[in-house]
């Protein structure tokens, strides 16, 4: 080896040691940030301020603001956070850069409207957004649908959401389901069953797939608040029946109560616990309101209703 | 050794001070820096936050510009005068050395570049607030970290400046800037993504500059601390990137045929 080659695997050495060491550091840089300096906060808050700073090149700034979105979203649902203080602002400045990007008013009302961890938990903020999607895109009947989901999935307004199905469905091209809609909330169908048609709708107009998957996750926790519900009142009816508490599901099958130990729709065996049916993992289903163990609220609370218009 | 290196840097200094371009940037940093003032002024209650926030990015950004303009020069102008011949052929240089010295000479030109620029910054502060306080001194950090900024640009802009023209390797190295100042998203997009697209983002992540580390500006805006294993992870992250560019340099310098 001569002494060129020499000084080359020493100064290759250098590279490859000092790179290496530069990603340690890298990472311990940023340890050291993230807790006093990474602090949520829009440089430009002003969604009039970007545009101008965009330069005409609204389109382009829009895509990355709703990458931006994106990633925020992802990165904040990963950490199961319970803020998402960004989420509205950056939508807002997305559809104001560019206010027929669909998706933005689709995604956001969605996921701004859902409780935390699973959304910003801001179902009024969902509302505004896609109320601006359709003041901007007055074609869009598709706006209106999820509109009235808000209003009767996170509001619980059902009137509401029924005037908003009915002026939905008079948009030119919107399917006929929207009138069903309309009708069932106006007849004070039950909410479960109207959950699951929208639910399913969704699911089945949809080619999303983060948007489907949320919707397969609704449906499951429908069927399992429907199951809890008829698990528990044949517990009861044993307790009645028997004049004693059952201890587990075994107890109602030996019985003849039940044919079989249940499972919830992932599996799961259903617990029977001092006469109460819990779930036996419901970190695997956010959405459900029955068979929590107790102390543990849902991530869809029913709220009062709201006086909103 | 170190003479010859100490040589090379100081003409190298002297060299840019030379350069009126530079002149020029510096006036019109100082210039920005007065023109927050006026920003300030016509709105409301956020003077300070405006100086800083448009003081230290017109001294970072006119500090990016002039180390990419002067770092791209090093060895292509050196080349096309045809003086680095005689520096390495009638002189007992060592091309390391040669990489070495222009890269420190360069340095201390945007060191002193950044003092200018910084004094008009302070006495434009000064003026504003007619005393320092004690949060003022986070400046000095930001300050800091604006020349580990130089410190790595000028090393990239000398690398590239070995084996490509002055055109191509401002393109580079200003593509690398931008790519740096949006590292940490690129890391995000590689957290939330999976299979090999994730292994790629992640490491280009890593491998690539990351230029976001170093901008406190809107936090010492606000007065918040930066934390003093910050100042030091970062010096090291600067030290030891700029090092692993600069090896890259001398292999590639050492392998090119200048005759």
């Amino acid at each position: 080896m001569n002494s060129r080659t020499k000084a080359s695997v020493g100064v290759g050495l250098l590279l490859f040691s000092s790179l290496g060491l530069s990603v340690l550091v890298l990472r311990k840089s940023d340890e050291a940030r993230e807790p006093t300096i990474l602090k949520e906060s829009l440089y430009i808050p002003s969604a009039k301020a970007v545009k101008a700073l965009s330069l005409g090149y609204t389109g382009l700034m829009a895509d990355l603001y709703w990458t931006r979105v994106v990633q925020y979203f992802g990165g904040k649902h990963h950490q199961r956070a319970d803020e998402y203080k960004l989420l509205a602002p950056l939508l807002d400045i997305t559809t104001t850069l560019d206010p027929h990007l669909m998706i933005a008013y689709e995604f956001g009302s969605i996921f701004l409207a859902q409780k935390p961890p699973e959304g910003a938990g801001d179902p009024e903020a969902a509302v505004a957004l896609v109320k601006k999607g359709i003041r901007e895109n007055p074609e869009a009947w598709r706006l209106w649908y999820h509109l009235g989901y808000i209003y009767f999935d996170e509001l619980h307004d059902s009137k509401t959401a029924s005037e908003v199905f009915l002026q939905g469905s008079q948009v030119p091209g919107a399917l006929p389901w929207m009138k069903v809609l309309a009708a069932a909330l106006a007849q004070h169908a039950g909410e479960a069953e109207t959950a699951r048609y929208l639910w399913t709708q969704i699911y089945n107009s949809s080619n999303d797939p983060n948007i489907r998957a949320n919707a397969v996750k609704r449906l499951l926790a429908l069927r399992v608040d429907q199951e809890v519900t008829q698990l528990q009142e044949l517990a009861n009816r044993y307790r009645r029946e028997t004049a004693t508490v059952p201890g587990s599901f075994l107890e109602l099958v030996q019985a003849g109560y039940l044919h079989g130990l249940p499972v919830d729709p992932l599996g799961n065996p259903y617990l029977l616990l001092d006469g109460r049916v819990q779930v036996s993992n419901p970190d695997s289903l956010p959405f459900i309101t029955k068979g929590l163990p107790p102390g543990q609220k849902p991530s869809m609370v029913v709220r009062p209703k709201s006086g909103s218009s | 050794m170190i003479g010859r290196i100490r040589v090379i840097a100081f003409n190298t200094f002297r060299e840019a001070v030379r350069d009126r371009v530079l002149y020029n940037l510096v006036v019109f940093a100082i210039l920005m820096v007065g023109g927050s003032l006026l920003m300030g002024r016509i709105s409301i209650r956020i003077e300070r936050l405006v100086l800083v926030n448009l003081g230290l990015t017109a001294i970072a950004l006119f500090g990016i510009v002039i180390a990419i303009f002067l770092g791209i020069g090093l060895v292509s102008k050196e080349i096309e005068r045809r003086t680095l011949y005689t520096v390495l052929a009638a002189r007992p240089v060592q091309r390391w050395e040669f990489i070495v010295g222009k890269q420190l000479g360069l340095i201390a030109t945007l060191i002193v570049n950044a003092g200018f620029m910084s004094v008009g910054f302070f006495a434009a502060l000064l003026y504003l607030q007619h005393r320092f306080e004690s949060a003022d001194r986070f400046l000095l950090v930001a300050l800091y970290f604006i020349v580990l900024q130089f410190i790595v640009i000028t090393s990239l802009a000398l690398m590239f400046s070995t084996f490509s023209s002055p055109l191509l390797s401002t393109i580079f190295t200003f593509s690398l800037f931008v790519i740096g100042t949006f590292a940490t998203d690129l890391r995000g997009f590689g957290e939330l993504a999976g299979g090999s697209t994730r292994i790629l983002t992640t490491g280009l992540a890593y491998v690539l500059p990351n230029f976001a580390i170093f901008n406190v500006v809107s936090e010492v805006a606000h007065s918040i601390a930066v934390p003093g294993r910050l100042i030091l992870f970062n010096s090291l992250y600067a030290l030891l990137y700029a090092t692993a560019v600069t090896s890259v340099a001398v292999l590639v310098f050492d392998r090119r045929n200048l005759k």
